[in-house]
């Protein structure tokens, strides 16, 4: 019997979450056994138009991270989608704009103005911003057109399951790769569509093993501005953490090491905006009723935005910077 | 024909609502373009209703709970009040005039009161004009029927 294939793509990302399924150590090998790697451009060489020649549905599994902010990408993923039976969004990239997605603060006017234009490491002196075409001696060259607006997999196209992460953390991936081998080898059935894989429905603060007694502070502190006690919730702390408004499945190793969750693994499904739930995480810690404080408060928490938006900013209520 | 904003009052059970209440049975009247929704208490108010308003379609969010110290769950409207500068934080940062979304206390007696606050408030959100949310009506594929996204790296 022919092996089921794979294909693992990323669009806007950084690479991290390919390096994280070759975390996977030694289970790696079960993966090369198992499948027929159809697609695979960061560890291999491989052409789109290799895919395309494929027949519709004829990748059992693709594993796209990345973000959706070019036209290149949004031709990929719509290929991929029309080939694969299972189509999985894998990372915070993927299901929710993650760090491209900031992106959506600003334009992209203002991105490339500083990008080929205004940063302090840029030699432009003809001025040269890329165009989507371009003229040469020997006709007309092109490239991707890149978007103002950042957007997710499940935005773009149909999705069948979610892993959330940044990068998925390694355990959980070998437990689902064990899983959808599983499946195939012995007809189990699928879980129901929009499954989000190798996490819990739970928030972070449920794994974390840190002492909450309901204490107030009356201002916020950057990490690396105290010695946090080991044993005591960073919130009460001062210190501004996103695990009220995150997943858990990460087995809460950031804040174990004294470090605030970032909120890479994403919403639990029973909150709809990080930010919202990180406002109200935020407003029944502050130890004050009056309003001229309560604003000087606020105003030591340092860049709030990129703070509780950080991973999932396209994905939120409100999607972009409207401005 | 002159510009009607959508606004969404959420007004606390045992001040406000009855306030606004009270504004109706005494014949005061007020803009018609205020939509309320009871909730129990201003603290129920979680920031995510004030973003999904918006992104539903209103033009402004007026937060109506007891007086501070009056509060049926004595400490209801303390967290709403720390809740609703930082609200106004994440709007500006998504480019959203924080004055659209406005925190105040009207008591069960309050009815004129009511009616002052929600008249001023009206006006002032018409004079903000409609909220045009981008992003959310769109579809793959749109910018080959014109619309503007996605856009081609700019300067030419
Ligand atoms: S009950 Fe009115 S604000 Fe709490």
């Amino acid at each position: 019997m022919a092996k089921p294939k794979l294909a693992i793509y990323w669009a806007a990302s950084c690479g991290g979450c390919d390096i994280a399924i070759l975390d996977i150590e030694d289970k790696i090998l079960d993966v090369a056994n198992f499948f027929d790697l159809a697609f695979w451009p960061c560890a291999a060489d491989f052409k789109y138009k290799d895919v395309a020649a494929m027949p519709d549905k004829s990748i059992t599994l693709t594993l796209f991270n990345g973000a959706i902010r070019s036209s290149e990408n949004l031709e990929i993923a719509e290929l991929l989608r029309a080939k694969s039976v299972v189509m999985c969004a894998f990372g915070s990239c993927a299901s929710e704009g993650c760090i491209p997605g900031l992106a959506n603060l600003t334009t992209l006017k203002e991105i490339c103005d500083y990008a080929y234009l205004k940063s302090p490491s840029t030699v432009n002196p003809e001025q040269i911003i890329p165009q989507p075409k371009t003229k040469v001696p020997e006709g007309e060259i092109s490239i991707p057109v890149l978007w103002n607006t950042v957007r997710t997999l499940p935005q773009v196209i149909d999705v069948d399951y979610i892993i959330p992460g940044c990068p998925p953390q390694s355990n959980q991936i070998a437990a689902v790769i064990e899983a959808v081998i599983d499946i195939l080898q012995n007809g189990k059935p699928l879980p129901p569509k929009g499954t989000v894989l190798g996490a819990t429905d739970k928030s972070c603060c449920d794994e974390c093993p840190r002492k909450r007694d309901v204490k107030k502070i009356k201002k916020f502190v950057r990490p690396f501005s105290i010695v946090p006690d080991p044993d005591i919730c960073l919130m009460e702390q001062g210190i501004v953490c996103c695990g009220p408004a995150t997943r858990s499945g990460c087995g809460a190793k950031c804040v174990i090491a004294g470090v605030p969750c970032r909120g890479c693994y994403g919403l639990p499904s029973h909150i709809r905006d990080q930010g919202a739930k990180m406002v109200s995480a935020i407003g029944s810690v502050i130890d004050s009723q009056d309003p001229e404080e309560i604003e000087r408060i606020i105003a030591t928490i340092p860049d709030p935005m990129g703070t509780f938006y950080r991973f999932s900013l396209p994905d939120s209520l409100l999607r972009r910077n409207q401005a | 024909m002159s510009f009607e904003p959508k606004i969404l009052g959420i007004l606390c059970n045992w001040c406000s609502y009855t306030g606004a209440d009270l504004a109706g049975t005494a014949r005061l009247k007020y803009p018609a373009n205020l939509m309320s929704v009871r909730v129990m208490c201003s603290g129920r108010v979680d920031p995510g209703f004030i973003f999904d308003a918006f992104k539903a379609g209103a033009d402004g969010v007026l937060i109506c709970g007891c007086h501070p110290g009056d509060c049926h769950y004595v400490e209801g409207n303390y967290k709403c009040l720390r809740r609703i500068p930082m609200t106004k934080t994440l709007l500006q940062g998504f480019g959203i005039d924080p004055n659209r979304l406005r925190l105040e206390w009207v008591s069960a007696s309050e009815g004129l009161r009511f009616q002052q606050v929600v008249t001023e408030f009206t006006e002032q959100i018409r004079s903000l004009g409609p909220l045009q949310l981008k992003e959310w009506g769109y579809t793959p594929h749109q910018s080959e029927a014109g619309h503007p996204e996605p856009q081609p790296a700019l300067n030419q």
